[in-house]
């Protein structure tokens, strides 16, 4: 059965209002395969009973699942797991050794997007090295969108985000539940500074990190541009720092002053300079 | 294949559950409240987790809960609540009381997948 013209119409104009998506006509199967599913988690049949119980009564959490089911949004909390595995296996360990004098370590959130990313760094860090309560840990998220970024400040969540990727031992931990969903720690949101950046723009006022998360962005650029953020970037990495990118991207062809780290799966960079000077 | 028992006293929403979490190729066993969850729980001590509603007549989710965690005897499959208790105290009663993960409802497959793979289901 199709969904009814009306409760299209009653739908489509919940998640523009909500998103400024405009869904348009015409997306019945699109609408039906990701909210079915959702009615019948709360024990409705059909799209009938979720438009009538919408109807009647207003409903935060459902409103906003139905909001993010719509509009395909993959940003989520510790995105692809092992790098994340990675980072406080191997890269992390291996970083904490080599800065015992300076005591500090800058990571950059390259395409930071609503923060989910530089928020998992950090509570990486928090869960998994508490000896780093007295070291300078500067974490930095950067996103071309002042919208996505503002979001990002905030810190506050849905019940769809934060079931997303986050363990719940995390999301009672760090977050606070807030009118409007779940809202990040004051502590941890203190501990991120969230800035204004197009990729290609020159980085050098960025300054120098150890550990650079590029995920999932460089796909939106041409080769060249590729080129000229991957080299750019080098410069800005330490010696002995990595770069991470998505599972799917790779420097191969785009350019050599990185190297693939071997005893990683995930997608984790060394400068190439790293392997000269050894 | 790890076997997954589904408490809720809901068919629409077991149906619901069971149609996202079938082609992950897990064994589906159902229960309508917390009392039969019990029974199962005995006659079926292959069962490796358990997604458990809250509200349900007879024995609710969190005394089957308390049951099921001060009994040792019995095996203790991962228990993951999946509610439409959402608020921040009634989660950490509930993992006062031994939950390993919790869903709030509504949820999506997604979520469904996620969390049982983040509880070593999957």
């Amino acid at each position: 059965m199709t969904i009814d013209s009306n409760d299209y119409d009653f739908l489509s104009a919940l998640v523009a209002r909500r998103s400024g998506l405009a869904l348009g006509s015409g997306k019945e199967y699109l609408l039906e395969a990701r909210l079915i599913p959702i009615a019948n988690s709360l024990g409705m049949p059909s799209l009938v009973e979720l438009v009538r119980h919408l109807r009647v009564r207003r409903d935060e959490s459902l409103e906003a699942t139905i909001t993010e089911a719509m509009t395909t949004n993959e940003t989520l909390f510790f995105r692809d797991k092992t790098p994340f595995e990675e980072l406080k296996e191997q890269i992390l360990p291996e970083l904490i050794a080599n800065r015992q004098t300076s005591r500090r370590l800058r990571i950059w959130s390259a395409a930071a997007s609503t923060g989910q990313e530089a928020y998992s760094l950090l509570m990486t860090i928090r869960e998994s090295f508490p000896q780093l309560s007295t070291w300078r840990i500067e974490v930095i998220g950067t996103d071309i969108s002042q919208q996505a970024l503002s979001k990002a400040r905030q810190g506050i969540y849905s019940q769809f985000e934060v079931q997303r990727g986050l363990p719940i031992q995390l999301l009672v931990k760090y977050f606070q539940q807030v009118p409007e969903g779940w809202q990040i720690s004051q502590e941890l949101r203190n501990a991120v500074t969230f800035k204004p950046l197009n990729l290609l723009e020159n980085l050098s006022s960025l300054g120098e990190f150890d550990i650079i998360f590029c995920r999932n962005v460089l796909i939106y650029f041409e080769q060249a541009n590729k080129t000229t953020i991957l080299d750019r970037m080098e410069r800005q990495l330490r010696p002995d720092g990595y770069l991470v990118l998505g599972a799917a991207e790779t420097v191969l062809g785009v350019t050599n002053r990185f190297q693939r780290v071997r005893s990683c799966k995930s997608a984790v960079y060394a400068p190439t300079r790293q392997f000269q000077t050894v | 294949m790890k076997t997954l028992l589904l408490v809720d006293d809901s068919r629409a929403v077991r149906l619901a559950t069971k149609r996202m979490v079938t082609p992950l190729g897990v064994n589906i066993l159902e229960a309508e409240d917390g009392s039969q969850a019990w029974e199962r729980v005995q006659s079926h001590p292959e069962i490796d987790a358990i997604l458990l509603d809250w509200n349900m007549p007879v024995m609710d989710g969190i005394t089957f809960l308390r049951k099921l965690r001060e009994d040792k005897s019995q095996p203790q499959p991962a228990v993951i609540m999946c509610t439409t208790e959402n608020d921040l105290p009634r989660i950490l009663e509930a993992m006062q009381a031994g939950a390993n993960e919790y869903i709030m409802k509504p949820f999506t497959e997604e979520i469904v997948r996620e969390k049982l793979a983040g509880t070593g289901i999957l």
